[in-house]
């Protein structure tokens, strides 16, 4: 036998052992055993595109249950994540322990590039079946909607859109804040879903508005909340309830078309330099505490079925929701960035 | 000396071979990336040789368009810089205005501001809506909610921001010139019967003049690649730059061939500026440090002091009172667009930066340790690359010149790419460690380095080091113990400025970064696409403490070697 054959023999028995492996992952409870493990790794990277306190509340939250583990959050656009990631692997640098994306497409690329490793919370075994990987790699951990949103101070609730088909109003010209798809996962996400929705017509008489064109879709409630414009066409609903709840003077509206849903996925990385923290943290951010921590202070929807509500929001079930298949999305992610920059100049 | 008295053959030079070792690093430290940018630029994704990038490049409307705003937005900063600058300069190197120290600081601080931090406190400050200026310009006039006498978010606005951040160039340039000029000079044209005009158009000018035009040159180049400033501004106003335009190539699916391809131009324009500057200067070369010149005099300003003091602070409010206040409102209060009360106040933003983001700690220590380094690098090979382009002392040395100067047409992000492919496979891994951010600093830096010690060291006469060497010391001795410490003012200068680049660099860094690696800059960078406005000026004003400390210290550092060296 020669040394290729005897390496790609073994590799086929690899695969073979890694596929029976993970083909039904057993979820795994937090056993003393991988606390102790990851109070030995000491730490844990995180990278995310949550929102950046959100995501550093989360982990001074795991540093307080688990005090012998740092947790560094590295918060960046779900695209330069991916792009990040993409640099460090290529050379060989194994940084990023555990990992969530708002654009599920990214968990599956590293998934299908052998990137993940199979880890099934004991919580997720009770997530609906759309919300996660069938093979255990991932799940969603957040979900929030892309949602219309109106400074109060500026204008009225009579007068604010109720509707897509509003915001193409001339009244509305040089009013109006966007964040970009090119940049936020959300985005891309919600601009597929919505030119499904309402077709590519509707975005190219939205480009006649002026809108401002920021970037990541954390932006838009910021910059309502400055009143820097007074509607934003698009962007996270959990920033802009985070804001309201601050005392900014601003509302959000659930458009007659469908609001797009957004979920973001997290997994852990197989070459992960803290595989046991990075396994803890994962539980952790699943977990009931976790989730519900995200509801509270993040605003952002669950999936996890035992969450408490928050009184001062709409629920998930009295809103008309558009989803998208991550599979066809990746295949339009070309033709919405080259009809965007058409119509939108960036 | 006893050396001297030895016959010269007997003793080891080893300037050359020092000397050619550097020539051939700064060629290596310059070449690699301009090579791998030319390559890339010439062939598509399979690696064939192809014309079909360029092609692209000159027939698409959303290409040339970017050229044209880069190029229109660059001239408007060089010409508003040089005539900010210049009178400013004289205003405070030449005459008795009060507080002239003060201003000078001030101008400092403007040059150590970042111009994405700059592009992001004018956000608050001149936003259509929800701005400050606006604001009160609203409230004043009784106007109603989208009345607006600024728009930042507009061509003009981007124009003014980076000249904010640019004619500091100019100014230290001008300024030093200006110092330099020896009393006796202006007294022989006064005496010879020049009137002050006609001594300044005459004298005065024409000295400064190279001084004048470099800092213009730095200016447009810098405004020409500068990423950090456009990224803030131009986008949500709906325009691209070349330099986001090129950032927008690396999204995915990246298409590195295509970027490349789109920097060249900007190379290209570089070099006919470059050759512009000496063909202008051509036979106009003053020594005004030869071995005997005396102090220059301050103008007596007159009646005219306390005019001239208030223009000079009406300057530097623009790029660093009117920012930093708006900044430093920005750090107290949750949204800095409202009113500045009691209850408004909160120390969250402190408390988010340094107690609940993870990032900071490291961000600062490694902002401070690449900046300290690159400085000290930088410094020594400019200082190196002028002396021997400046002395011509190896065959080649007006192509040492072009070498040195070259990097300042890449945009930092190109460089960013280029660094990235050539330093993340054996044998050279450093993608992942600071080395990488070190060798894309001192590249960055180099040319600005360079022409201003090369300005410096064409303004001292050899004669000085020819002594030097008659009584036997080798050339590198001469450099270090008669050159170096007379322009001792300027290694310093030389320093803090490549020390403040390194701290302002953001556009290649965004690339070579990674989660260990974190800079300040890319912080407020990632911050400000989540509009963490009060987080991103707790980071900003931490920043400029830094700097102005660090900066401070080097100025204060004793002069080794100046006594008994210097008559």
């Amino acid at each position: 036998m020669t040394r290729t054959s005897l390496l790609s023999a073994v590799a086929a028995l690899a695969a073979l052992g890694a596929s029976l492996a993970f083909a039904a992952p057993a979820p795994s409870p937090v056993t003393p055993e991988l606390v102790d493990a990851a109070n030995k790794d000491g730490k844990i990277v995180f990278y995310t595109a949550m929102d950046v306190e959100v995501a550093a509340m989360l982990g001074k939250a795991f540093e307080a249950k688990y005090p012998g583990i740092a947790a560094q959050v590295e918060r960046s656009g779900a695209e330069r994540i991916f792009q990040r990631v993409g640099q460090e692997y290529a050379s060989n640098i194994h940084a990023v322990d555990a990992i969530d994306s708002s654009d599920v497409a990214h968990l599956l690329y590293w998934k299908q590039q052998g990137m993940l490793a199979a880890y099934r919370p004991d919580d997720v075994a009770r997530w609906p079946h759309s919300a996660r990987d069938a093979d255990g790699f991932y799940a969603a951990n957040r979900a929030t909607l892309s949602v219309i949103g109106y400074n109060t101070k500026l204008i009225t609730a009579d007068e604010a859109p109720k509707s897509y088909a509003d915001l193409l109003d001339p009244k509305w010209k040089g009013k109006i804040v966007k964040a970009h798809p090119g940049y936020s996962g959300n985005i891309m996400t919600a601009t597929f879903e919505l030119s499904r929705a309402l077709g590519w017509d509707y975005f190219k008489k939205l480009g006649e508005q002026q809108i401002m064109q920021v970037q990541s879709s954390t932006e838009p409630p910021n910059k309502l909340a400055l009143g820097e414009r007074p509607v934003m066409f698009d962007g996270n609903e959990y920033n802009a309830l985070i804001v309201k709840r601050r005392g900014a003077p601003v509302a959000v509206v659930y458009p007659s078309e469908g609001t797009p849903l957004v979920s973001g996925s997290a997994g852990v990385m197989k070459d992960a330099p803290h595989p046991n923290a990075a396994r803890l943290f994962i539980s952790f951010l699943f977990s009931r505490e976790g989730q519900q921590l995200l509801v509270d202070n993040g605003q952002l929807r669950s999936f996890h079925p035992d969450i408490k509500e928050p009184a001062d929001r709409v629920p998930l079930s009295r809103i008309k929701v558009l989803t998208a298949d991550p599979a066809e999305q990746e295949k339009a992610i070309e033709e919405i960035k080259r009809k965007y920059a058409e119509y939108f100049g960036t | 000396m006893t050396l001297a008295a030895l016959p010269r053959r007997a003793r080891l030079d080893l300037s050359i071979p020092v000397l050619l070792a550097l020539a051939l690093l700064l060629c290596a430290l310059v070449l690699l990336p301009l090579g791998c940018l030319a390559w890339y630029g010439i062939t598509d994704k399979n690696g064939a040789l192809t014309l079909a990038n360029f092609a692209l490049l000159f027939s698409e409307r959303t290409f040339i368009s970017p050229f044209v705003t880069t190029l229109g937005i660059a001239l408007g900063v060089a010409l508003l810089s040089c005539l900010v600058a210049t009178p400013l300069a004289w205003l405070v190197a030449r005459t008795d205005m009060p507080f002239h120290r003060a201003v000078r600081l001030l101008v400092m601080a403007s040059f150590v501001t970042p111009p994405f931090l700059g592009a992001i406190a004018w956000e608050i400050l001149a936003a259509p809506n929800s701005g400050l200026l606006n604001q009160w310009y609203r409230a004043l006039f009784g106007l109603d909610p989208y009345a607006h006498l600024f728009d930042i978010y507009t061509v003009e606005g981007l124009t003014f921001v980076m000249a904010c951040y640019a004619f500091p160039y100019v100014f230290v340039l001008v300024a030093n010139a200006l110092e330099r000029i020896p009393a006796e000079l202006e007294d022989a044209s006064s005496i010879l019967g020049g009137g002050r005009w006609h001594t300044f158009r005459r004298v005065s000018l024409p000295i400064v003049l190279p001084s004048l035009l470099a800092g213009a040159l730095i200016a447009f180049l810098q405004a020409m690649t500068q990423f950090g400033a456009p990224a803030i501004l131009a986008l949500p106003a709906g325009f691209h730059v070349i330099t986001t335009k090129i950032w927008s190539l690396f999204q995915f699916p990246p298409q590195y061939n295509l970027a490349a391809a789109a920097a060249l131009p900007l190379l290209v324009v570089s070099v006919l500026l470059l050759w512009g500057q000496s063909w202008l200067l051509q036979g106009r070369g003053y020594t005004v440090i030869a071995g005997k010149s005396g102090a220059p005099r301050r103008i007596p300003l007159g009646r005219w002091r306390w005019p001239a003091l208030l223009l000079a602070f009406a300057i530097v409010a623009l790029p660093v009172l009117l920012p930093y206040a708006a900044l430093l409102k920005a750090t107290l209060v949750r949204t800095v667009s409202e009113p500045l009360t009691l209850s408004a106040l909160t120390l969250r933003n402190f408390r988010f930066v340094f107690l609940e983001f993870s990032a900071t700690r490291l961000a600062l220590t490694n902002t401070f340790i690449l900046g300290i380094a690159s400085a000290t690098a930088g410094t020594a090979l400019a200082l190196v690359a002028a002396f021997l382009t400046a002395r011509r002392l190896v065959p080649g040395a007006r192509l040492l010149g072009f070498l040195a100067t070259a990097p300042a047409a890449v945009p930092g992000i190109v460089l960013g790419v280029a660094l990235f492919i050539a330093y993340t496979r054996p044998p050279f891994v450093l993608y992942g460690t600071l080395w990488i951010l070190l060798i894309a600093f001192v590249t960055i830096e180099l040319p600005a380095a360079y022409q201003q010690l090369q300005a410096a060291l064409s303004g001292l006469h050899p004669e000085l080091e020819e002594a030097s060497r008659i009584l036997g010391a080798t050339r590198l001795r001469a450099l270090r113990q008669i050159t170096a410490p007379l322009l001792r003012s300027s290694v310093v200068a030389t320093w803090c400025f490549i020390f403040i680049g390194a701290i302002r660099e953001l556009s290649a860094t965004i690339l070579l970064t990674t989660a260990d690696t974190k800079l300040v800059s890319v912080i407020i960078f990632d911050l400000n696409e989540s509009a963490e406005l009060g987080a991103i000026s707790v980071l900003g004003i931490a920043l400029l403490f830094i700097t102005f400390v660090t900066v401070a210290i080097a100025n204060r550092l004793p002069a080794r070697g100046r006594a008994g060296t210097v008559p």
